[in-house]
């Protein structure tokens, strides 16, 4: 009897640890959106709050796991590349339904890959799927398979369908039927939008307890970071997805547990030269600018040590190229950012023509070396890099004037006029694989910023970039595409067309009522894992 | 009071001496980076402590208020004078004048001043020196700021129309450039005191905000306007009291120049 007891009493404890550990299921998960969804229709996603939404509602057919950047299957049990790079068939998991109850099969992936793929409704997810000329074939084989044929081989294209949201074809409630962990409950227009569990998820825990363990999750439209964190810390809201170093290490500093550090993200802050031929320059600029040895010195001016610790407050690394360490595939190892060494810097000048007179730097016709930094006004991290930056150069004899514009003014000059001498900007980037460079290394790219929309490459080294992207991009073997985007880091590394400056960190904070917090580099970073994200058991009460 | 207005002008004093000799009063160069020592507490190299590149604080503080301190008045003052013409002249003159004068200051109130200032900073070269940079900042908030204190000044001219010592003044002879300069003039100093009193700490925050659009005093010359900026998140607020120097200098100085002439102010 006192055996049976114990043993009671044990299963108990066990079970109470486990209810510990695990939080408890229900309660409500609050967090802020910084600005208001565009769109609640997951083909039109085009911005990073709607993407919030998307990513909590909807289900995908394969998922990147964003602490292992590995692919995980999904809707989809499994999946395979065909025809060189050129298709994908997927078989599809059985017996699911969407949110209201409308059964999943593989003519829900057919109409959604239609929708998507619609000229007239121009997806941004869409568009990654456009490998070349002719439209992608859509076949189903069967109620639990299906095959897509594109028309040129889509390197990676596995990775691509992260963003894509199963649509229902049958569901009278369209978009709104879900089959991700939570569905739309409530929009109040600048005020929240709240989601609530979709009573037909899927997926349980290893425990077979369904999934999610949040009854509900409220996401409030704030703008304001100050009051973000001011609520963060009333214990109004439960985590903030990003942080700037300064609150973080105010938040650091007043509870530890509930800051995370998860590391260098996929964003980088770079610096690029004008050198759009037709720009109003003065000529002598322009031949500063094209100028790869004035580059280079300029970068070993610049002490990217001294921007982390003192902008950053150490929640960065010296960033070396266009990929971040973070991306721990396609990361070029062994690629060093550059060396901070004035004198160095000064020697490759004088190399080049230039001298320094009385602590001024002239050209080689006698021309004062003096340029400006344009930035986006308000972004106080780019406007401290600016300044000491222009202290940097200042040792070299450079005035640099930093002027910050309004962001519309900003890409007027930047994309329009190209009425500006250098500037100062950054990548946020979501998807590590480098096709989603290809906008920006592409010569003939709207994004190649140091000098776009180039009819033919107008260097050897544009050229080359040029031939190297595409090849990765039709390339089916990932070693070669591997191969073929290190040379473009390494290229990007030598000519510095942007002088990258840093990699920032991905700063996050979590209320230790949440259970199961892991952030990652990645976005969503810190609620990438909602589904099993939990409440301590007094907040699980409550909705 | 005697005593308070002694007090206030020995602050005045004191404050414009040191911003007039920052480059001898001032512990260190404006633009210096002490990267080793950013956000640093009060020390006795950094009275004030350091900001968020390591610069010191008060040495900016110093710089800042010489900046402020001679082109916000400056700027006040030409929009006063202004104001004095138009409204004044609006006011006093009546009819038709009057007519155009208001309808001139509605628009100029009703036009959309940020798209105007947007179309400036574009028409303007990016490579602006320090100095120039100063100098269109303060002529642009002069030119801005004039049509507000103009209905003020109007209103106190049109009611001196009516006045009996004006009417008497008439009815004496007295006429134009005489009757302006000798007895209605004299009567709206207080007026024309009260805004450009009002004008100058308008014009330093001003001068912050025209920084937003690219237009202000450039780094990494201070002002007050651009330690004000500093200011505008939670974070540095609570990092330390010596992070809010330049607003409690601003406060100090705006309620001495109050104390110091007080009767040009409000007398009639």
């Amino acid at each position: 009897m006192i055996r049976r007891s114990i043993l009671f009493i044990h299963s108990l404890t066990v079970v109470a640890l486990a209810a510990a550990a695990w939080g408890q299921a229900g309660g409500q998960l609050r967090f802020c959106l910084r600005a208001e969804p565009k769109t609640f229709n997951p083909i039109l996603v085009d911005d990073q709050y709607s993407d919030a939404i998307r990513y909590l509602t909807g289900g995908v057919l394969i998922r990147a796991n964003r602490r292992t950047q590995e692919l995980e299957p999904e809707l989809a049990v499994s999946w395979k590349i065909q025809k060189g790079g050129r298709g994908i068939v997927f078989e599809l998991r059985r017996g699911l339904l969407f949110s209201d109850g409308t059964p999943f099969s593989a003519a829900d992936v057919a109409y959604t890959m239609h929708a998507l793929l619609d000229p007239n409704v121009h997806s941004p997810s869409g568009d990654a799927f456009r490998s070349g000329p002719g439209d992608p074939v859509i076949r189903v084989l069967n109620p639990y398979s299906v095959a897509i044929d594109f028309p040129s081989p889509l390197a990676g294209m596995a990775r691509l369908f992260d963003q894509v949201a199963i649509l229902s074809s049958r569901s009278p409630r369209k978009e709104m039927a879900v089959l991700g962990p939570f569905m739309l409950a409530e929009h109040k227009a600048g005020a929240y939008v709240l989601l609530e569990r979709n009573p037909n998820y899927w997926k349980r825990d290893e425990q077979g307890r369904r999934l999610p363990y949040l009854a509900s999750v409220r996401l409030d439209i704030q703008q304001n970071r100050d009051i973000e964190l001011l609520r963060f810390r009333r214990g109004q809201l439960h985590l903030i997805n990003t942080l700037d170093p300064d609150s973080f290490d105010r938040l650091a500093a007043e509870a530890p547990s509930s800051v995370y550090d998860a590391g260098a993200s996929l964003d980088s802050e770079f610096l690029w030269f004008n050198q759009v031929a037709g720009a109003p320059l003065p000529e002598y600029k322009k031949a500063w600018f094209a100028s790869k040895e004035f580059r280079r010195a300029l970068s070993s001016a610049i002490n990217r040590d001294d921007i982390c610790r003192v902008v950053y407050r150490g929640h960065a690394l010296p960033a070396a190229g266009p990929v971040s360490p973070a991306n721990r595939v396609w990361f070029r190892e062994g690629l060093e950012p550059h060396r901070f060494d004035p004198a160095a810097a000064l020697r490759g000048l004088q190399g080049s023509g230039f001298r320094n007179a009385g602590g001024v730097l002239y050209d080689r016709d006698g021309h004062r070396v003096e340029f400006s930094v344009i930035t986006n006004a308000g972004n106080k991290a780019r406007e401290r890099m600016a300044v000491m930056i222009q202290q940097d150069l200042a040792q070299l004899g450079i005035h640099l004037n930093v002027v910050t514009l309004d962001l519309p003014s900003l890409l007027e000059r930047i994309g329009r006029t190209f009425d500006y001498e250098s500037c100062l900007l950054g990548f946020s980037n979501d998807d590590p694989d480098p096709n989603a460079q290809m906008n920006v290394w592409l010569s003939s790219a709207s994004n190649h910023q140091w000098n776009p929309n180039q009819k033919a490459p107008q260097t050897a080294w544009e050229a080359e970039i040029d031939r190297l992207m595409r090849a990765q991009a039709s390339a089916a073997d990932p070693k070669k595409r591997k191969a073929f985007f290190d040379r473009v880091q390494e290229i990007a590394r030598e000519e510095e067309p942007f002088l990258y400056l840093v990699y920032k960190n991905s700063l996050s904070a979590v209320s230790p009522a949440v259970h199961n917090a892991s952030p990652a580099a990645l976005r969503p970073q810190s609620y990438w894992n909602a589904e099993r994200l939990s409440l301590t058991p007094e907040l699980a009460g409550s909705r | 009071m005697k005593t308070v207005r002694s007090i206030a002008l020995t602050v005045l004093v004191i404050v414009f001496g040191a911003a007039v000799l920052a480059d001898w009063v001032a512990p260190a160069p404006y633009a210096r980076q002490f990267r080793s020592a950013p956000n640093a507490p009060p020390s006795r190299q950094f009275p004030l402590g350091t900001d968020e590149l390591g610069r010191d604080r008060l040495s900016r503080l110093l710089f800042g208020s010489r900046v402020s301190l001679l082109l916000a008045p400056a700027a006040a003052a030409l929009s006063t004078l202004l104001a004095a013409l138009i409204g004044g002249g609006a006011g006093y003159l009546g009819g038709r004048w009057d007519r155009f004068a208001m309808r001139s200051i509605d628009l100029f109130l009703a036009l959309p001043w940020l798209f105007l200032l947007l179309t400036v900073r574009a028409t303007l070269p990016l490579n602006v020196s320090p100095a120039a940079s100063i100098t269109i900042t303060f002529a642009l908030l002069s030119l801005l700021g004039w049509a507000a204190p103009a209905r003020v000044i109007r209103a106190g001219a049109q009611s001196l129309r009516q006045a009996d010592f004006i009417l008497q003044a008439r009815a004496s002879g007295c006429r134009g450039a005489h009757l302006l300069f000798v007895h209605v003039l004299p009567n709206l100093r207080p007026v024309i005191s009260a805004q450009f009193w009002i004008s100058v700490p308008v014009f330093i925050l001003g001068e912050a905000t025209l920084g937003l659009l690219g237009l202000g005093v450039t780094e990494p010359l201070p002002s007050w306007g651009n330690l004000l900026r500093g200011l505008e998140s939670y974070s540095p607020v609570v990092s330390g009291p010596w992070a809010l120097s330049p607003i409690l200098l601003l406060f100090v100085v705006m309620s001495c120049l109050h104390l110091v002439f007080p009767g040009r102010e409000f007398s009639t």
